[in-house]
């Protein structure tokens, strides 16, 4: 039992897994770290990312056996050659969509964080007094003041490149120089300006990657080939830049191929007293026990371990008290936007490859800005020149074709629409009793949906793309909507809410388990409303202050 | 070597698997697929063509890997169609045919395979609005019927991606492996 015994277990190795350990096992605690897939070596496992693109046989293109395996992953842009390794087995992983529902998941070391799309924004008190103000779902338990330093501490170490724009609704904070918008974006930006007198923002986006080197990392090359792995640590991974301050502590041990299957709870003392696991190559069970225990194993699966624990106790798992368990889905719904093409600027052009394009925070519903639906959405996008794979009207074949083709061609601008789910007690999660994955453990089964609000934010989100372009002189302009099903925002959110009452939410204000104090979640299944803002930054931020939290109520023997 | 020499090695020649379909291209299909491809992008002072960046062989590994059945059928029967529409054109294989014969070809070829998509995409509006229909008197599982591509659009278009994601094709497009930095206005000669 005793090499079996750690000051505190995490579960999960994702974004906020990696922050719980590298917080944890920073305050002195020998820290086992949990991760349900392979380990996912830094630089070493990066099959492309190390690569020229060329020596993709395929160059990007998936086969038709993936295609055949991987259906979920192929609904949209996730299917690409380089990072077809770290996508979940669907055939071993399956679950179940009541309606439909797009769920992206990389079970190995590292989590999404190798993968994610790395724009990082901090959250206003819009967003955390917006469920008060309306009197929509529950109140979050915290607000601004309490998370900004939060903020401050996650944005110095993990790094993050950005403007000061000196906006209330999308605060800045503890920046790295930006990444520069290009000449066709900065003139956008400026007519928007003028014509929106300052009520609407075309921004440098946010970025989780290094404009400068910091200790251990060297600054982002320009590559833009974040997601097949960064051999110069250019962005923030757990790989990159958790995961090596928790290892240097000497306080970390990381068990990859653990599947957690419940968290151990003691009925008497109302905590946690472990976890068991299945070990995902031998199906052997093991148990580990901790004073505290960091639930990271992002939203839905979050909210499945709990649903598999304490079950003698509540029939719905442990945090089922409160009937929001497994409720309240959130995302972000997007695949919808404007594009269209920009005059005057042929003899300009870019050098280098950008991580990031701009970004246009929101502005519905803000200030004298009224809408017939609530919350809002805010734009990512950006401005290049067509390549290769265009076609040229008067050319065919030969090699006038092949020299034009190899010359950059129109310049276009094009931006996509993110915007604010609601929490919805319907909208849920549940396990499906029915269906066993590889290990015979019950699948997921995804009942949520998009509804009224967000169908009719909808219109307006393509609606005023197309405007802001319009205004920009952007010529042939187009829109889209693709629809969304729930999940393809990749931003799952809500399972496991945050509160001030323990009959309506699942967590306190300091991401614990209202049943089990010592049981802490901060990945995305706390969260009490989505904003509309990317956020995992947010996630970072909770996690390190529940972490301080955890440390110091342990030191006074309250948990 | 007359073209009907070279029109049954394109068949014979090639690999089946265990439904006698063709998979494989043979190395003389290769060769020959590099020639085609060569004609859509060929060596210009500018920049290396597609021969140099052996298209012929990327297309083996796609056609191979990523096509359909459907799709690969159609493929391979089209080479015996360009070699057919070579015969008739200048009654000798492409092989045999001189660069101004194999551009002309080639150029017919590319407007054939422009009308069949612009016939397709009527198809396929058409077939969008069966499925309305269908999905609104209660169907809601009728299948799009997508018929694949002319195998002219197939050839060209892996000859395109071919070249241009190849190392001779990003490097006539200047393409730095390590840019280092990011400027967003450097000037450019149109």
């Amino acid at each position: 039992m005793a090499e079996n015994t750690y000051d505190a277990i995490v579960i999960g190795s994702g974004i906020s897994g990696g922050w719980a350990a590298k917080e944890l096992t920073g305050k002195g605690l020998k820290t086992l770290m949990l991760e349900r897939g392979r380990n996912y070596e830094h630089i070493k496992d990066y099959k492309y990312g190390t690569k020229p693109p060329w020596e993709a046989p395929h160059r990007g293109s998936t086969t038709k056996e993936q295609q055949e395996k991987y259906p979920v992953i192929h609904r949209g842009w996730a299917a690409n050659e380089a990072v077809m390794g770290c996508w979940t087995n669907e055939q071993e992983s399956p679950y179940t969509e009541i309606k439909p529902f797009t769920w992206w998941r990389s079970y190995q070391l590292g989590g999404r964080s190798t993968l994610w799309g790395r724009q990082s924004y901090r959250w206003s008190d819009f967003d955390f007094e917006a469920n008060a103000k309306e009197g929509w779902a529950v109140d979050w338990p915290l607000r601004y003041k309490d998370i900004a330093p939060w903020y401050d501490y996650v944005e110095k170490f993990a790094g993050i490149s950005g403007n000061k724009d000196g906006l209330a609704h999308l605060p800045d904070g503890h920046f790295l120089p930006p990444v520069n918008l290009n000449i066709v974006e900065k003139d956008v930006a400026g007519r928007l300006k003028k014509y929106y007198k300052d009520q609407r923002h075309l921004i440098n986006g946010r970025v989780a990657n290094l404009t400068e080197a910091i200790p251990g990392r060297t600054q982002c090359q320009f590559r833009d080939r974040c997601w097949e792995g960064c051999p110069f640590g250019g962005y923030f991974s757990t790989q990159s830049s958790t995961l090596p301050a928790a290892v240097a502590t000497g306080n970390l041990t990381v068990r990859p191929w653990s599947i957690v299957t419940r968290i151990l709870y003691d009925k008497d003392k109302k905590k946690a007293t472990g976890v068991e696991i299945l070990d995902a190559e031998t199906n052997q069970t093991y148990e580990y026990y901790a004073k505290i225990i960091f639930l990271n194993a992002s939203a839905l699966n979050s909210a499945w371990v709990l649903m598999n624990s304490a079950t003698d106790v509540w029939k719905g798992g442990l945090g089922s008290s409160s009937e929001e368990l497994g409720h309240n889905i959130m995302d972000h719904h997007y695949n919808l936007g404007a594009s269209g093409t920009v005059e005057g600027f042929d003899d300009h052009f870019i050098y280098g490859r950008r991580p990031t394009g701009f970004y246009i925070p929101r502005f519905a519903n803000l200030y004298n800005d009224k809408r017939e639906f609530s919350r809002g959405f805010g734009y990512q996008g950006g401005a290049s020149r067509d390549s290769w794979s265009r076609e040229i009207a008067e050319l065919n074949i030969g090699g006038d074709f092949k020299d034009a083709l190899s010359q950059p061609g129109n310049w276009n601008i094009g931006m996509t629409g993110f915007g604010e789910i609601l929490p919805y007690h319907e909208n849920k999660i549940t396990l499906d009793l029915n269906r066993k994955d590889k290990w015979g453990l019950p699948v997921l089964a995804m009942d949520a949906e998009l509804k009224e609000n967000e169908k009719k934010m909808r219109t307006a989100i393509t609606m005023e793309a197309a405007n802001m372009l319009d205004v920009a002189g952007v010529k042939n302009i187009r829109t889209w909507d693709s629809g969304h099903a729930m999940g393809h925002g990749i931003h799952e959110m809500g399972t496991a809410r945050m509160g001030s009452d323990p009959k309506t939410s699942v967590l306190n204000q300091h991401n614990q388990v209202w049943d089990a104090l010592n049981v802490f979640v901060t990945d995305g299944a706390c969260m009490t409303s989505s904003s509309c803002v990317n956020p995992s930054l947010t996630y970072m931020a909770l996690t390190a202050r529940a972490c301080d939290f955890a440390v110091a109520e342990l030191k006074k023997g309250n948990i | 070597m007359g073209s009907t020499v070279i029109g049954a090695d394109l068949f014979l020649s090639g690999c089946t698997n265990e439904h006698t379909a063709q998979v494989l291209l043979s190395d003389t299909q290769i060769n020959y697929l590099n020639e085609v491809g060569e004609t859509i992008l060929p060596k210009t002072a500018a920049s290396d063509g597609a021969k140099a960046a052996n298209v012929g062989l990327f297309m083996q590994t796609m056609v191979r890997d990523c096509y359909s059945d459907e799709e690969r059928k159609v493929f391979f029967s089209g080479l015996n169609e360009l070699e057919k529409a070579s015969n008739k054109a200048y009654d000798k294989g492409f092989i045999s045919c001189n660069a101004q014969e194999r551009q002309k070809l080639l150029t017919s070829l590319d407007a054939e395979a422009k009308d069949y998509r612009k016939k397709n995409e009527l198809l396929q509006q058409k077939e969008a609005e069966r499925q309305k229909s269908s999905q609104a008197s209660g169907k809601p599982n009728y299948l799009k019927k997508t018929p694949p591509a002319h195998y002219f659009a197939m050839i060209k278009q892996l000859t395109l991606l071919g070249f241009f994601t190849s190392e001779t094709g990003y490097k006539s497009m200047g393409y730095v492996q390590v840019p280092g930095r990011y400027d967003g206005d450097v000037s450019h000669k149109a």
